[in-house]
This record gives structure tokens, C-alpha cells and sequence, in this order.
């Protein structure tokens, strides 16, 4: 009893233990009621922690089909689908009992209703990612998903082991790369796993069709991962609305339509359901859910550089929470646990190593870590002290607290001074300053993916999300949890990040669903109720909920799930004073609130509100359809073009990759731009010299350096790296505008970077490069010109580049150094082999040459002389 | 005899990327063309000694409609001779190009030029490196390095013995006496690393037209000025160039030599010694090395990796053979280097002989991955250059292959078990002493 009577005091201290003790009490509840009560009231704290499962945990026995559906599906949460009426019918479940069932059946059929809805859900997301597959075919897409592909095959062939410790000298030759210590694995692991399991299942998938469906599937479990996050935040009609959102969010199609084959396409999921293990664990306190959430962080530092997100994200949180007097044992539990345990996880990946304890991307998570305990300290001694002594021991600490906390900044400040990278990575530079990666960076910003977005995106890419964010973060400020406040901070950061690089859009997605979801669904929740109580024949509001529930499942479980969360802070708040005897007198004033709350809209509004709500979800539905559809199921490496007399498909680049792999060496070198790399190693099994991982800026300048270098020049550089063919892309012909001419300014600005010879403005004429008859000498003289346009002039005679809509420069010139050997059917890849070097080398006696010009000219038109 | 010659080379076939069978160096078939047929006798020691030495010579006016060089897009003759100065223009299919390309093919070539040589020569030579003077009437004129002679002449019969020091090119044998040269000179590029002056003009050597007066300075003069010269050309063809035809003939063979200012007069010019010495050369008779099984393997091991990891020792050896005309002798050296390369040399090794031709070494692979290639350049005054490289990647240590325990972190180890022990019995403290 004397400790008992300790731990009330200290509130912090209890919950740590709580796990242990609040699993017996939920036995020793379901045994009698009788005895729950004095049990529950004298032990203020665990009735905080538990004030969500204790009376789910109640209903467990009573209501078996929804648990057991719940575990043949995995949802850990299910129970959670019957708690919410169960505060309100709590007090009076001893008394009466018929009203209770009648809502245990009500709570079952809205779970199987919920099922029924997140398995469409599920198939909605898989299935509208299908529309590359049909449009177009089964095939890997774009440029990395390749490389993901040749390391899955990689793994597939010679195991794990010999994945992990993969030395590729088949790209960035003769530097090589460590596959196995510079990849993320998650991604490729997983695809392996499914295609073993499906093998050992003796289902003989291809490696390739497993890579092309593992984003669909993944979208899947996505959008199940945002139902349970929004669930956790706002209740479960939130918790649908936002996983049918997420399911056809357009940003998120656009990385993981099927054969998307990207880190991007599980890190997604992976990345919602750590959240949604660290608002578990913040709702619970469960050191179960802690542990879990530090695995699924490590799934996510395995999938993608993105976990840098979660590790900054999460810190702010509880940094948020502690500011604004939330501090409580559960967020404790939620985030100590996923510190220590997730950075040894995370170390443990190859490619993190020891920058998940060196590089300042992760120096938040270690300083909010401090904080926190400093925090629980406080808390603890304030339990244990009077409040005179607490003032006097306060000031003690805030002095000594000072001390400390210098020594440790300095120590951080030493730390990031002398850390690999000087604290942050270039990418995260160029997120906290939006202009660092372009000014300083070249490399980082010639890939179209870190440039800002436009407006136009993101409409394009969230649609009307857009519009209902902000009623969503209001919606989450009535009234605020920790889960709503995760879910706004998590919208306002990831806002500003997809403002940053238009690729962090993707990591927008998933906020801006849940968030919309909230919003729409508590939109529909005040309609709905609205028209409710103006409904004549429904005037007997005792019965509404349970009624209503057959017909609109979702909105009212949400309504009452809100009133359930906004009384979990108002317990919160007078914990601490509260007694034993203020248990009872709580519950009339909630009701009183729910009472108040309750102010209907006039009818015909609702009525209208609801059908534009409708309209405008239709119209999202519209335009997602239409974005998987038409924009983003594109693989990018067939294109299509429709004109008047039909369908033109341009299958150029497989094509030039066909002819390499049939016609060259095994050991040839092929050097492009590093676009091109993952794909000439994948579909072309030929050796690179740059690639997509553009790990080494010096080895890519030189290559930019080569194609800005007139030919002799550079063909002493390419012949320096062992090249036998350049390959370049060539859009000029059919006005593809992502060739090389176009990329030609950071091949440039990167070669230049490093070699200070190449200066952009000799490229440059008034500040713009051309093509044109205004072109520079230098420019019309690099190879990258002549490259493209050797004999473009033979096609329509003008040479008229339909890129750049202009005649070019210079039409008529000839190769000394480099000999052309394939050009595809819409030149579109162009590939050059490089000449040996001159057999003999010529005399200096052009004069006798020039005097024998009558007799030598007919000979030389007549036979190919060889220059060299 | 011919056909047998054409099966034998069709036979040949599959191996003649670069002409000259691996095998046998040496040339066999040679296409002779004369401006006429009074050549084939007085230039026959040349010839008697090439015929005398194997060769299979085939005499052809340069205008015969019926030469060619190839038929089939297969070559018929393993080398050509130019006697021919004056042609304007080859019979049959053969022009520059064709012989340039029969050059680049791999082929030999022996190019002699004359006073007023044609166009179509000089421009065969041009594109061989090699500038004729352009005044089509000069000579090379050397008014203290002339041979004497009975009738004193305008001083364009030229005694000279300055030659290039090289007994692969040359012949261990030194060159007895001067070589008499009448005729054209020419000019090389200096920074022409292919082509090599055999025979450098004196001092006082210039090139002019010796009928009329010099207006203006001669644009030869000199040592820089080259009277024969010998090209190697990158796939190993030999061409040698000289200005004169009549270094060739019976006449000069045959004839005594005495420099002018030079007190002692031999009984023979050097020309016969000179240029079958140099003949020799240019049909690979000397000078031509091969190198062949080359290997490299981890010591104690035989066969050869796949990859290397950082930190291995591995052997690497090589054997490299010279043709003496008839067979492969073992070639021997002590500067054949071998280089571990990537990008640039990691290592550089001399290799050690056994003077039977096997070089060989060991090192330590450098403690950087990537891939790095076995190379071995060797390019010496008078041999074919040799060029192998060999690509190896070189993986970095396994996950498997570090130190399990290090002594040095035996302290954190110490610091790791007593902090889980210490929290066990702090646990069990906590929990179970009340």
C-alpha cells in the first residue's frame, strides 16, 4: 500500500512499469466487474494509459468475431474498432444490459463493414497502378528501378550473403562499386523475399514480375498503414476516408505504378507505419508497440534516405510535447525506446553505418533524447520534493542544467565540426536552404527531381487535398491530442519540404491524406448529423447512433470517437488533481459537452454541403483515375505519341540497349550521361563509367567535361577511361525533350565544377545556350553537338531541331576521332564508337599535297582514306 | 608453288587480324613493282638476297592493268617494294589508299624514291610521316661528306655513315663502311614518335638542285634531314623510305667507297650490309617480339582468380619471345615492367628473367578496390611495341573476412558485457527486492 501510494505521486515513474501490471488488470476486469472499479480508481495513472484499451479490452471476450477477424488479418488494432462507445457505456454496462448489446452488435457489423471497405481500399490502390501494365506492358520503369531490378536479380542468383558483399565492376569503371555497402536493401530484400516465397509456394514468377508488382502491393499496404494512423489520430471514419485517399493520391501513383520498381514504393508504407507505431505507443504507452515501432523503423532505414525524416520528425514531436506541458510517461515509452533501439538498428545497415551516430541528421533525435530524460527527471523529482523544496532544487538544476547544456552544445558543435561530411549531406543542406544545392551543388541540382515544384504540381499531384489540409488541421485542433498534433506538424514539415524538392512530394501524400481524411470525414460527421436531427422521423436521438449505425457506419463511430479523444486530454489535465471521487462526477459534464457540441446546421445547408462534399471527392476520384491513367503509367523508356494516323510508339531506347548487348564486347565500355547508366548496365549488361548513384562528382565531371570538350580532346579523355562507345540521346528528330542537349547546361556546369578549362559562358551566348546560327564557337565544336547532329542535316535537309524548334549551327561536319555505328529508327539514341588511334601519323607536307590536289582528290572521293 | 602458298595462307586466315601469322612474323609472298624491268637486274644482289632468304619475290610493272593487292578482300603478298619512283599512277586496282591500307592492315612496305619522284610516292611517304623536299628537282648535295669518286661530279653522290645506334634495326653487326646514297631527302615531323631517321644526312648536307643556283636558302639542311628512314606504324607494319634507288643497286653494292676527307677507302660500299640489314628488320626477321601466357594468380595458388581482394599477394608472369627469322628465340631484358593500373599505376614492378624468356613477379595488391589491369607497355628503339593489359577487379574485404575481436577494442567489449550484466542485476534488483 505505502508504494502504491508512491506511485501515485510520481506519475512519470509508474508508467514506465505500467505494461506489467495493466495486463493482469485487464484479466482480473473481465473476470468481475464488480471488482474493476476500486481497482481502476486507485490507480489514477494506469485509467490515464488505459483509458482507450481498458474498456476494449472489456468487450473482448463478449465480442469474439471482431477480434478474431481482427487477428486472421493482422490488425492489431481491431479491438479499437468496438472501444469507442465503450466510456459511454461504461457506467452503465452493469446496470443495464440490453442497450450494451445492442451496440456490440452495432460495434461488429461496423467492423466487418470496415473490413469489407479497407480490402476494396486494398484493391483500389493495387488495381489502379495497373494501368501502366495494360496500357503499355509488364516492364521495369524509368532509370532507377533498373538498377533495383539487376541487384534483385543479383540477390536472386547468388543469395543474401553474396548481395551484402556485391562488388560491381560493371559500373563506374575502373572505380567499381560496393553494391552491398552503398544500397538500400529494403527494397531489393523485399522483392527477394516475395519471390523465394512465392517459389517455395511453386508459383515460378519471374524476378521481373515480382519487381514490377511489389509497389502496387505495397501502395496496398500503404493505405491500410494510413487507416490505422488516421484511426489512431481522429477514429476510424477518418482513419477509411484518409486510406481511400491515400489509395489514389496521385503523388504517390506516380512512384508506384506497377513496374515503379523504386525505393520509394515500399519506404512509403514502411515510413506511415512507423508513425503509426509511434502514435500507438504514445496512445498506449505499450512497450510492445515501442519495440515494434523501432523494427519498422529499421525496415524503413533499410528502404530509403528518407528515414532521415522520421528520425527529425518524431524528436520535434516530443520536443513539441514537452514545450507545451504534454510530457507523459507514454511519450516516454514511444520515444526513448526508438531511439536507442532504432540507431543500433539503423546502424546496423551498411549504407548507414556509423553516420546514424556521425552525421547531424540524426543529432536531433540525441539531443531531444537528453531532453526527455532531463524532463522526466524534473518530473520525478518534483514528485518526491515539496514545492518549496522543488523551487529551490530547480534553481539548482537550472544552473547546473546551464553548465551542462554548454558543455554539451559545445561538445555537439565540436562533434558536427568534425563529422565526415561537416554535419549534414549536401541533400539535407539543400533542404534546410532551398538554394544551397544550386548554388554549391551541381550534381544535386541537375536532377529534376530535387528542383522546387511548381504550383500546377500540386494540383496535379494532391488535387483538392490541397483545399482540405487546412480544414483537416483544423479539424485536428478540435480538439488536440499528441496524435493530432503529430498529424499537424507532420502536414506543416512536409509542406515545406515538398516546396523544397518536388520529389519530397511523395512524403506529402500520405499528411496530406490523413489530414484530408479528417476533414472530410468530420465534414460529413457534422452534415450528416445536422440532417439527422432535422429528420423528423428521427427525432428520438437516443436511438440515432444506434440505428444509424446499419445504414453510415463510418460517421458515427467517428463522432462518437471524437467526443471519446476529446475527453482523453481533459482527463489529462486534471490528473493531477482529480480523486477517486471525481470519477463519477466527470462523466455528466462530458455529456453535457457532447450536448452542447452538438449544434446542428440548418438543413438544406447540410444537405447542399454534403453534395458538394461528394462532388468534390467525385472530382478527386476523376482526376486520379485520369493522373494514373494518362500522366504518371508511362514506364519512360517506350513512348508513345498519338497524332492524327494513330498511335506512334518510340521503343528507341531498348532498341540501342539491344543493339550494345549483341553487337559489342562483354568487357566494352560505354559511356554516356550518368541517366543512362543504370539502364546500359541492367538492359545492355554493358560496363559504365557513371551512373544513376552519383556517388563520385569528379568521375561524372569528367564524363560532362569530355562531352563539353571538343573531339580531340575528348576523345583522350574517353580513350584515358578504356571507352569504346558513347552513347547519347538524341531527341531533335521526333521532339523528345529530355535529350542530352538539353541536359547539356549541367554537363557543363558539373565538368566545369571540377575542371575549371570548361567555362559556361563560352557556352553561353546572351546567357542562353542555342543551338542556332547564334551558337558559340565552342559550342558548335563540343562533342555533345556534334554528337547529336552528326548528319542530322541528311533527314529533312534544313536540320531542324524540333526540340529547340530552330535550324541548327553548323549542319555540315565530319568525325576524325569518332565513327558512327548505330543510330536508332527515330534517332533517338545515337551510338559512336571511338577510332583507335592513328595507325601511322601523317607527314606535316600538306604543300605537295595541295600540288597534287588534280591527281589525289578523285582517288580520295573514291575510296574511304583512313585518316589515320 | 604460289597456290600452295594462297592455301597455306587461307589456311592462315582466322589468325590474321594484323597479317603477320602469330606463329611466323616473317613475310613470305613480296610484290615487286618496277617503273620497268631493267631493275630486276640492276638491283638483282637485293633481290638474289631476299629470294635467297625465302622470300617469294613477284615482279610487276607498277602499271600492269592486272595487279592487285588483295583479292577477296584477302591480301595476296605479306609485303610490297616500291622500285617504282617515277609512277604517276598504279596499274590495275592499287593506288595510295590501297597501299596505305595494305599498310594498315598490318603489311610491310619498302618505298625507294628517286630524284624527280612521282606525286603519287610522295604522297605514299606523306602519309607515312615521312616529307620529301618538295622541289621535285633537288638532291641532296654534301660538299665535304661526298664520296670520292673518279670524275669529280656535283658532289650529289653522298658517302655517309651516320646511322641510327640500334642493333635490333641494324644488326649487332656494325656497318663496315659508308653507305653510298644519290638522291632525294626528306624531313620528319620531330614529334612523330613512329617513324626513326636510319640514315641521317652530314652536317653539311642541304637539298637543292644542283643544275641551277640557289636563290633562296634550302629548306633542308642538315641532320635534320634524313636520307632513309624506317616507320613503325602502331599495329607493328614496317615501311622504310629511302630517297634513293640507286642504294639498292648492283652498282652501289658492288662499288668502292671512299669519304670524301676520309683517308681510308674500303673495297665495298656498306650499302649491301646496310640494306639487308635493314631489309631483315622491316620483314620482321628481327626486332619482332611476341609475349604469351601471361598469368597472374594468388601465391601459393595456380589458377587464376576471377577477382582479387585488397591486400592479396599474387604472381604474375609472362613469357616474351623474339623471332629470329626462323624461330622463336627467348627474348631477354631486364627492363620489362609490369604495372598495376587503375587510372594510373598503383604498381610498378621490374620483372625478373630467367633468361629463357618467362618473366615474373610478385607484389601485394594495393589496399584500393576497383578495377585495375595488368599492364605491361614495353617500346624499345628497333622492337614492336608491346602492349598487354589484362582487367581484374579487386573486391574489398567481405564482411566475414575483418577481425572478429580486435585487441585494441577489448576495453568497449569489457564496457558492453559489464553494462548488460550490470543492468540484468539491476533489473532483478529492482524488481524482486522490496
Amino acid at each position: 500500500m505505502n508504494q502504491r501510494g508512491k506511485i501515485s505521486s510520481q506519475t512519470p515513474q509508474l508508467q514506465l512499469h505500467s505494461p506489467a501490471p495493466y495486463h493482469s488488470l485487464v484479466f482480473s476486469i473481465s473476470k468481475s466487474h464488480s471488482q474493476t472499479r476500486p481497482l481502476r480508481f486507485s490507480q489514477p495513472p494506469l485509467t490515464l494509459s488505459g483509458s482507450q484499451t481498458l474498456p476494449a479490452a472489456v468487450a473482448l471476450p463478449r465480442l469474439s468475431p471482431s477480434p478474431r477477424l481482427a487477428s486472421t488479418l493482422g490488425f492489431t488494432l481491431n479491438p479499437r474498432v468496438a472501444s469507442p462507445p465503450a466510456p459511454f457505456s461504461w457506467p452503465s454496462m452493469a446496470a443495464s444490459d440490453a442497450p450494451n448489446g445492442d451496440v456490440l452488435i452495432r460495434n461488429a457489423f461496423g467492423s466487418v463493414l470496415a473490413f469489407l471497405i479497407l480490402l476494396l481500399i486494398g484493391v483500389l490502390a493495387f488495381s489502379i497502378r495497373l494501368f501502366s501494365v495494360i496500357k503499355y506492358e509488364s516492364v521495369i520503369h524509368e532509370f532507377d528501378p533498373y538498377f533495383n531490378y539487376r541487384v534483385t536479380q543479383f540477390l536472386t542468383k547468388n543469395g543474401i550473403y553474396d548481395f551484402w558483399n556485391w562488388f560491381d565492376d560493371r559500373t563506374w569503371y575502373p572505380l567499381g562499386r560496393v553494391i552491398g555497402g552503398t544500397v538500400y536493401p529494403g527494397l531489393t530484400l523485399t522483392a527477394g523475399t516475395l519471390y523465394w516465397f512465392l517459389h517455395s509456394l511453386n508459383i515460378p514468377l519471374s524476378v521481373e514480375t515480382v519487381c514490377v508488382f511489389t509497389a502496387p502491393i505495397f501502395s496496398a499496404f500503404a493505405s491500410w498503414a494510413t487507416f490505422l494512423l488516421t484511426k489512431e489520430v481522429k477514429g476510424v471514419g477518418a482513419g477509411l476516408t484518409a486510406a481511400a485517399l491515400l489509395a489514389m493520391v496521385p503523388s504517390y501513383i506516380s512512384r508506384s505504378v506497377a513496374g515503379s520498381y523504386d525505393n520509394e514504393a515500399v519506404a512509403i508504407f514502411a515510413l506511415i507505419f512507423t508513425f503509426y507505431l509511434y502514435i500507438k505507443t504514445l496512445n498506449t504507452g505499450s512497450l510492445f508497440y515501442a519495440t515494434l515501432n523501432s523494427l519498422s523503423y529499421f525496415y524503413m532505414v533499410c528502404s530509403w534516405g528518407g528515414y532521415t525524416f522520421i528520425i527529425n520528425l518524431i524528436p520535434m514531436h516530443v520536443l513539441l510535447c514537452i514545450v507545451t506541458g504534454r510530457y507523459s510517461s507514454r511519450l516516454y515509452i514511444a520515444y526513448a525506446p526508438l531511439v536507442v533501439l532504432g540507431t543500433l538498428l539503423a546502424a546496423l545497415v551498411p549504407v548507414v553505418g556509423f553516420n546514424a551516430v556521425m552525421t547531424s541528421e540524426h543529432f536531433a533525435s540525441f539531443l531531444v533524447f537528453i531532453i526527455i530524460h532531463v524532463v522526466a527527471l524534473v518530473y520525478y523529482i518534483k514528485g518526491i520534493l515539496s514545492p518549496k523544496m522543488f523551487k529551490v532544487a530547480l534553481a539548482l538544476v537550472v544552473s547546473i542544467g546551464l553548465a551542462v547544456c554548454c558543455a554539451m552544445v559545445a561538445v555537439i558543435i565540436a562533434l558536427v565540426a568534425s563529422s565526415p561530411t561537416k554535419g549534414w549531406s549536401g541533400r539535407s543542406l539543400s533542404l534546410l536552404d532551398p538554394t544551397y544545392a544550386s548554388k554549391y551543388i551541381p550534381i544535386i541540382a541537375s536532377v529534376s527531381e530535387h528542383q522546387p515544384p511548381t504550383w500546377p504540381s500540386y494540383f496535379m499531384d494532391i488535387n483538392v487535398l490541397a483545399f482540405l489540409i487546412p480544414a483537416g488541421i483544423i479539424a485536428c485542433f478540435s480538439p488536440l491530442s499528441d496524435a493530432s498534433l503529430f498529424a499537424v506538424l507532420y502536414i506543416v514539415l512536409s509542406v515545406y519540404f515538398s516546396g523544397v524538392m518536388v520529389r519530397l512530394m511523395l512524403v506529402l501524400a500520405p499528411a496530406a491524406c490523413i489530414l484530408s481524411g479528417i476533414a472530410l470525414s468530420q465534414a460529413f460527421d457534422v452534415f450528416t448529423r445536422s440532417i439527422k436531427f432535422q429528420l423528423p422521423s428521427l427525432s428520438d436521438h437516443s436511438h440515432i447512433d444506434a440505428r444509424d449505425a446499419s445504414s453510415e457506419n463510418i460517421v458515427p463511430d467517428d463522432t462518437i470517437k471524437t467526443d471519446k479523444s476529446e475527453d482523453t486530454p481533459k482527463e489529462r489535465m486534471t490528473k493531477r488533481s482529480k480523486k477517486k471521487e471525481k470519477e463519477p462526477v466527470e462523466k455528466p459534464p462530458t455529456k453535457f459537452q457532447i450536448k452542447k457540441r452538438l449544434s446542428v446546421l440548418p438543413f438544406e445547408a447540410s444537405i447542399i454541403a454534403v453534395i458538394l462534399l461528394v462532388l468534390l471527392v467525385a472530382f478527386y476520384v476523376v482526376h486520379c483515375v485520369w493522373a494514373a491513367a494518362e500522366a504518371y503509367s508511362a514506364p519512360s523508356i517506350v513512348l508513345t505519341s498519338h497524332s492524327n494516323d494513330g498511335l506512334h510508339v518510340f521503343d528507341d531506347f531498348r532498341e540501342a540497349y539491344a543493339w550494345l548487348s549483341h553487337n559489342t564486347d562483354v568487357d566494352d565500355k560505354v559511356a554516356s550521361w550518368w541517366d543512362y547508366g543504370y539502364q546500359t548496365t541492367a538492359m545492355a549488361n554493358r560496363t559504365v563509367i557513371v551512373d544513376n548513384n552519383t556517388w563520385n562528382n569528379t568521375h561524372i565531371a569528367t564524363v560532362g567535361t569530355a562531352m563539353s570538350s571538343p573531339e580531340k580532346a575528348a576523345w583522350e579523355i574517353f580513350h584515358s577511361l578504356d571507352v569504346k562507345y558513347v552513347l547519347v540521346v538524341f531527341g531533335g528528330l521526333v521532339g523528345y525533350p529530355s535529350d542530352d542537349i538539353n541536359k547539356f547546361l549541367w554537363m557543363v556546369r558539373i565538368g566545369g565544377g571540377v575542371f575549371p578549362h570548361i567555362k559556361e559562358p563560352d557556352y553561353l551566348r546572351d546567357g542562353q545556350y542555342r543551338i542556332d546560327s547564334m551558337a558559340t564557337p565552342t559550342m558548335l565544336n563540343c562533342l555533345m553537338y556534334k554528337l547529336s547532329y552528326y548528319r542530322f542535316v541528311e533527314t529533312d535537309g534544313k536540320a531542324f531541331d524540333r526540340v529547340r524548334r530552330t535550324e541548327i549551327g553548323k549542319k555540315y561536319f565530319k568525325l576524325t576521332h569518332f565513327e558512327e555505328v548505330f543510330t536508332t529508327h527515330h534517332w533517338m539514341v545515337r551510338i559512336y564508337k571511338l577510332k583507335p588511334p592513328k595507325n601511322r601519323i601523317r607527314g606535316k607536307n600538306k604543300k605537295s599535297k595541295s600540288k597534287t590536289s588534280s591527281t589525289t582528290t578523285s582517288k580520295r572521293k573514291g575510296t574511304r582514306r583512313n585518316p589515320f | 608453288m604460289s597456290k600452295k602458298l594462297i592455301v597455306l595462307f587461307l589456311g592462315l586466315v582466322p589468325l590474321l587480324c594484323t597479317c603477320f601469322s602469330p606463329d611466323t612474323p616473317s613475310d613470305r609472298r613480296v610484290l615487286v613493282l618496277l617503273d620497268d624491268f631493267a631493275i630486276k637486274s640492276s638491283h638483282s644482289i637485293f633481290f638474289n638476297n631476299l629470294k635467297s632468304r625465302g622470300f617469294d619475290l613477284d615482279f610487276k610493272l607498277a602499271d600492269d592493268p592486272t595487279i592487285s593487292l588483295q583479292r577477296y578482300g584477302q591480301y595476296l603478298y605479306d609485303a610490297l617494294i616500291l622500285f617504282s619512283p617515277t609512277i604517276e599512277r598504279f596499274g590495275g586496282s592499287i593506288d595510295a589508299a590501297a597501299i596505305l591500307d595494305f599498310v594498315d592492315s598490318g603489311h610491310d612496305l619498302i618505298v625507294a624514291a628517286n630524284s624527280n619522284a612521282s606525286d603519287l610516292i610522295r604522297e605514299i611517304a606523306t602519309e607515312c610521316g615521312v616529307d620529301f623536299d618538295e622541289d621535285s628537282s633537288a638532291l641532296v648535295i654534301d660538299h665535304s661528306g661526298y664520296a670520292v669518286s673518279a670524275t669529280e661530279g656535283d658532289h650529289t653522290l653522298i658517302a655517309s655513315d651516320d646511322f641510327i645506334k640500334s642493333d635490333v634495326i641494324l644488326g649487332s653487326e656494325k656497318i663496315k663502311a659508308p653507305v653510298l646514297f644519290q638522291g632525294i631527302g626528306h624531313s620528319l615531323n620531330p614529334s612523330n614518335s613512329l617513324v626513326l631517321k636510319v640514315l641521317s644526312a652530314s652536317p653539311s648536307a642541304y637539298s637543292a638542285n644542283p643544275k641551277s643556283k640557289l636563290t633562296s636558302p634550302p629548306s633542308l639542311t642538315g641532320t635534320s634531314m634524313s636520307l632513309v628512314s624506317v616507320v613503325q606504324a602502331r599495329n607493328n607494319a614496317r615501311i622504310l623510305i629511302s630517297g634513293s634507288l640507286s642504294m639498292f643497286s648492283n652498282r652501289f653494292f658492288r662499288s668502292d667507297v671512299q669519304k670524301a676527307g676520309s683517308p681510308t677507302k674500303h673495297d665495298k660500299s656498306g650499302n649491301e650490309q646496310f640494306v639487308t640489314e635493314l631489309s631483315k628488320w622491316v620483314f620482321h626477321e628481327r626486332g619482332h617480339l611476341k609475349a604469351v601466357n601471361v598469368k597472374h594468380h594468388k601465391v601459393g595458388e595456380v589458377d587464376e582468380p576471377a577477382i582479387y581482394r585488397i591486400n592479396d599477394d599474387l604472381e604474375y608472369s609472362v613469357e616474351i619471345y623474339e623471332w629470329s627469322g626462323k624461330t622463336w628465340e627467348p627474348y631477354v631484358a631486364n627492363d620489362v615492367q609490369v604495372q598495376f593500373y587503375m587510372m594510373s599505376p598503383y604498381v610498378l614492378k621490374t620483372l625478373s628473367t630467367d633468361n629463357k624468356g618467362y618473366y615474373f613477379t610478385a607484389f601485394k595488391v594495393p589496399d584500393v578496390y576497383g578495377v585495375f589491369q595488368f599492364k605491361v607497355e614495353y617500346e624499345r628503339l628497333g622492337y614492336t611495341s608491346l602492349s598487354l593489359s589484362k582487367q581484374i577487379p579487386v573486391r574489398p574485404f567481405r564482411h566475414n573476412e575483418y577481425e572478429r575481436f580486435i585487441p585494441a577494442a577489448y576495453p568497449y567489449y569489457g564496457a558492453a558485457f559489464s553494462m548488460m550484466a550490470g543492468f540484468f542485476i539491476f533489473t532483478a534488483v529492482h524488481l524482486y527486492h522490496k
